[in-house]
């Protein structure tokens, strides 16, 4: 399949910590997200209003577009046949033009359901300077051996 | 403000707004949204991988609300185009005009796919006594939205918890900004999310 790789169930441990992810935001990092997610509000494009509208240092990154930094950073850990089943996000901060933003992910549990679907739940988050600006707790479905497809699941069978 | 006028009450449970995007799910936003964040996972660049996992294209599951934003201008609507109506209501009838979005919650169905059309609707599911935190005086919510495609199958389940308030004393914003600290951050969230979603239909 085009060489991709694919994480199976079985490699998949609680505790098992995800590789970091990094990343210097830039003003084209914040207004292209918001773009992409046609969020068209001016504390995402314009800096001015930023500060002296919301008081704060700078355009900062949507949450949509951040909803997707997540999912990003999670099918790079699974491959693609890592499917999203849930993802709950609890928003403390904001990641501005300027920081460094750094994803971090830990498995919390490992289980395969009655229909045979293999599950992976991660705490991630994404901090700059050390503080963690918003968490998300996401139940990832993953092959249970190279052969399965966790995308094929439907009805009965996909219980996210 | 002690007392939650019937008429909100009476919201809940009810399923308010039912809507329809305004265009088909496409391919273009997609790989936008992937550029954005540097996605290269084959299954939104390469047919091949994507044909032989779903069957097709699809468009990555966090891009829901994507397709149900209004555009910022459209003939023949007057006003602003609003998200998640039943958030502004609450604003309103409660007299709480500062809003944050707490944390929010997306449950994955089937695949979103170009050529679909979403369709949505919202209920309101509970709304809290007054509470005070650091924020100011007000009550949470929690909304949740149901999106479907064309044929009616259920793709994501979101279930949003807001909290209105009214901000203690209404000092300065630049203030916040001198300060550099949590309360300017936690202000910027608050413009942010609430203004996030009045983009967002």
């Amino acid at each position: 399949m085009s060489g991709a790789q694919n994480l199976t169930i079985d490699r998949v441990k609680q505790g098992q910590k995800l590789p970091e992810l990094g990343c210097a935001v830039t003003a084209t990092t914040v207004v292209l997200g918001a773009l992409a997610t046609r969020d068209w509000r001016p504390m995402h494009h314009d800096r001015d209003f930023a500060q002296v509208r919301n008081g704060v240092r700078d355009i900062f990154l949507n949450t949509p577009n951040l909803a997707h930094w997540f999912e990003r950073y999670l099918t790079d850990w699974t491959g693609p046949k890592g499917r999203p089943g849930r993802m709950k996000f609890f928003m403390r901060g904001s990641v501005f033009a300027g920081d460094q933003m750094v994803f971090r992910g830990e498995v919390k549990q490992v289980e395969t359901d009655a229909a045979g679907c293999g599950w992976a739940t991660i705490d991630v988050s994404v901090s700059v300077e050390g503080q963690v600006m918003t968490s998300c707790t996401a139940r990832m479905a993953l092959p249970t051996a190279a052969d399965d497809n966790p995308w094929r699941r439907r009805g009965e069978a996909w219980k996210p | 403000m002690s007392e939650i006028p019937a008429e909100v009450t009476g919201w809940i449970g009810q399923k308010r707004y039912p809507e329809e995007s305004e265009f088909d799910v496409e391919r273009g936003y997609v790989l936008t949204a992937c550029s954005s964040v540097e996605n290269g996972n084959p299954l939104y660049w390469d047919e091949k991988v994507a044909r032989e996992l779903t069957g097709g294209w699809v468009a990555p599951p966090s891009m829901i609300s994507v397709w149900c934003r209004p555009h910022l201008y459209s003939p023949g609507r007057e006003g602003e185009g609003l998200a998640l109506k039943v958030h502004f209501d609450l604003k309103q009838k409660l007299g709480l005009p500062e809003a944050i979005m707490s944390e929010d919650e997306l449950v994955f169905h089937a695949p979103v796919r170009p050529g679909d059309r979403v369709r949505s609707y919202q209920i309101l599911r509970a709304v809290s006594d007054l509470k005070t935190t650091k924020l100011g005086r007000g009550r949470f919510w929690t909304i949740e939205v149901f999106y479907e495609n064309q044929k009616g199958e259920l793709l994501v389940e979101e279930r949003i918890t807001g909290f209105g308030y009214n901000r203690p004393g209404g000092e300065a914003e630049p203030s916040a900004v001198r300060q550099g600290g949590e309360a300017a951050a936690q202000r910027g969230e608050a413009e942010r999310s609430a203004s996030g979603r009045r983009d967002a239909k």
